[in-house]
């Protein structure tokens, strides 16, 4: 953990931003992780799947709150268009093939953005917060009406993805789902470390913080925030086609306000505004949940709830931000 | 010489109260006017009026010929129009080397790019570079913008107005808030601004205002109630009535 941190601090400090080593650290950690987790729980393959799809809508999340400062509580908007795209072209029109539901997934999910995105930016502050939980409950009631392609509140079935490049069969212990899983999230971190630090991430980070300067530089926030929710939406897609394929089945809770505030609530955990914040988070929370859960079924809420409260009084940049600043202390210190 | 910029009988009223009344004022290119006027006077709005950030009730604003009153405040940006703000509106988290880079980057259409980084970019570095040297802020460039100095925070406002290579620059109150110490500074940078760019600052240290300008508009309750020389600037009567005027305000508000 302490390795993370120092590598992260390394490759955002300005003066010393270069390609290559942050990013190659970053990627060995998540893969080191990855395959910890495969050995620590080869039993529980599916759950750190569901972590990685999970991941994926809080890192997309992170895009549009965290680096643009859009308030929003219905961004499961387009992690589920993502899952039911990958579902409805796998149940409905054959299309079996793991890549190409994926394929699906992330297109539904950035036009999902885009549409989100052109409602959600007209308004900003708490306007925009009641927009974001109107647009999900209308994407909600949609899919619960339009229950012959997406089977309502019944779900989703008959999702049967073919081997993925034709050679490794989704096979019951979720081993290829979670290989498939951890590949799209290291191919996703990368591009988005690559975005982060972009001109256009540089744009972004301008907009949250002042977009009437962002405007007298001739610059269009609008325009920015747009792109970024469709970037955001493609990455959503992705983390719902991995559920859809993984799960074979797809819900309306993959659409629902409660999935949009519980991504808020793993980016708040684990740090807005970094990408590792927004894994820590995850992580953190899902398996304290399942833990929990397990433990204790009648009181897990309550301690989600204390530890949420925990982390927001004692550690306000969440768990990742507030480890990553200590560590700067100290370096600066020294 | 043709005017770079025009504003023609432009008018804005907030609740009845007419704050910028009937103002009209041309600049062409390489012009050096100073705005002044008792605070109050409607500067800051007729700024935010000819930018687009605020809507006149009438009125209209050109600049390079172009009427651009339907235009909105990216796109005057975009034709040569630029300002920076009387109280430092910059990027607290962010670098002085990236608010110029930025502003390179969207003055060459590069702001919206999804890879690379600035630092890898040598022509925008070589901007930056050069920008940040002439101001003095080169060794603070990979300071985040909350860790500097405020006098050092309105040189980068400059910085970043420059680095957008305005036709027209309307810079309110550069000095404003700077210690005695570091206004030299602010001055080498007024006087090493381009030539032939078009530059209407408002400020109050009258000093810097002689120095700075070759020609002095004033105006008082929103009406331009003086065009002229810095020379005959302190003997007009009116002007000194305004000022007086406000003086004897200010002391019986006191
Ligand atoms: N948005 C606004 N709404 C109402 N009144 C305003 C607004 N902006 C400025 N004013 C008023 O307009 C007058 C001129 O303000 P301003 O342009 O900031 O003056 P100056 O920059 O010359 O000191 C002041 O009386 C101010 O209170
Ligand atoms: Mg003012």
């Amino acid at each position: 953990m302490t390795m993370t941190t120092t590598n992260d601090l390394i490759a955002t400090a300005p003066a010393r931003r270069r390609f290559g080593g942050g990013d190659l650290a970053g990627l060995a950690v998540i893969l080191l992780v990855a395959v910890l987790g495969y050995f620590l729980f080869p039993n529980n393959l599916a759950l750190l799947t569901r972590i990685i799809a999970a991941a994926l809508l809080v890192l997309s999340l992170d895009l549009v709150t965290g680096y643009c400062g859009v308030a929003t509580l219905g961004h499961a908007a387009l992690f589920g268009a993502g899952a039911y795209a990958a579902g409805i072209a796998s149940a409905h029109y054959g299309i079996n093939d793991p890549l190409a539901m994926l394929a699906f997934g992330i297109v539904a999910g950035a036009v999902a953005g885009l549409i989100c995105g052109f409602v959600i930016l007209r308004a900003h502050g708490l306007p925009q917060l009641v927009l974001s939980i109107a647009l999900i409950h209308l994407f909600h009631e949609f899919a619960n009406k339009a229950s012959s392609w997406t089977g309502g509140s019944d779900g989703l079935s008959g999702i049967a993805p073919t081997a993925l490049l034709g050679l490794y069969e989704f096979d019951l212990w979720g081993r290829t789902a979670y290989v498939f899983g951890v590949a799209l999230l290291a191919v996703v971190f990368v591009l988005l470390r690559l975005i982060v630090r972009s001109p256009f991430g540089m744009l972004c980070r301008g907009i949250k913080e002042d977009p009437v300067r962002v405007r007298s530089m001739g610059a269009s926030p609008k325009i920015a925030l747009t792109k970024m929710y469709v970037i955001s939406g493609a990455v959503a897609g992705v983390g719902g086609a991995l559920n859809a394929i993984s799960t074979q089945v797809v819900g309306l809770d993959s659409l629902s306000f409660t999935m949009s505030a519980e991504s808020l609530v793993m980016l708040v955990l684990g740090g807005t505004g970094s990408l590792f914040g927004a894994l820590t988070g995850t992580v953190v929370f899902m398996f304290f949940e399942d833990v929990v859960s397990a433990a204790n079924p009648f009181h897990w809420l309550t301690m989600v709830g204390a530890l949420l409260i925990a982390v927001v009084l004692f550690a306000p940049k969440g768990i990742y931000g507030t480890a990553a600043a200590f560590v700067a202390r100290r370096k600066e210190a020294q | 010489m043709q005017p770079i910029f025009e504003v023609r009988n432009l008018k804005r009223a907030f609740g009845g109260l007419a704050v910028t009344n009937d103002v009209s004022l041309s600049m062409a290119p390489g012009d050096r006017v100073a705005l002044i006027g008792p605070n109050g006077a409607g500067k800051t709005t007729f700024v935010n009026l000819v930018t687009g950030n605020l809507k006149p009730d009438s009125g209209e604003v050109r600049i390079g010929g172009e009427a651009v009153t339907g235009v909105d405040a990216i796109g005057r940006v975009r034709r040569g129009l630029v300002r920076s703000f009387q109280v430092t509106r910059l990027f607290a988290d962010m670098t002085p080397a990236e608010h110029v880079a930025l502003a390179v980057l969207q003055r060459s259409g590069r702001a919206g790019r999804l890879f690379g980084n600035f630092l890898g970019m040598p022509d925008v570095m070589a901007e930056v570079e050069e920008l940040l040297g002439k101001l003095g802020l080169k060794e603070l460039m990979h300071r985040k913008v909350s860790e500097i100095a405020y006098g050092q925070q309105r040189l980068l406002e400059i910085a970043v107005a420059l680095a957008l290579k305005p036709r027209v620059l309307l810079l309110d109150e550069p000095a404003a808030g700077v210690p005695q110490s570091d206004t030299g500074r602010i001055e080498q940078a007024l006087a090493d601004l381009p030539a032939d760019l078009a530059v209407l600052m408002i400020e109050h240290d009258m000093d810097l205002v002689f120095r700075f300008a070759k020609r002095v508009v004033v105006l008082a309750a929103g009406a331009i109630i003086f065009d002229g020389s810095p020379s005959d600037v302190t003997k007009d009567p009116r002007v000194r009535e305004a000022y007086l005027g406000s003086y004897a305000n200010a002391s019986h508000a006191a």
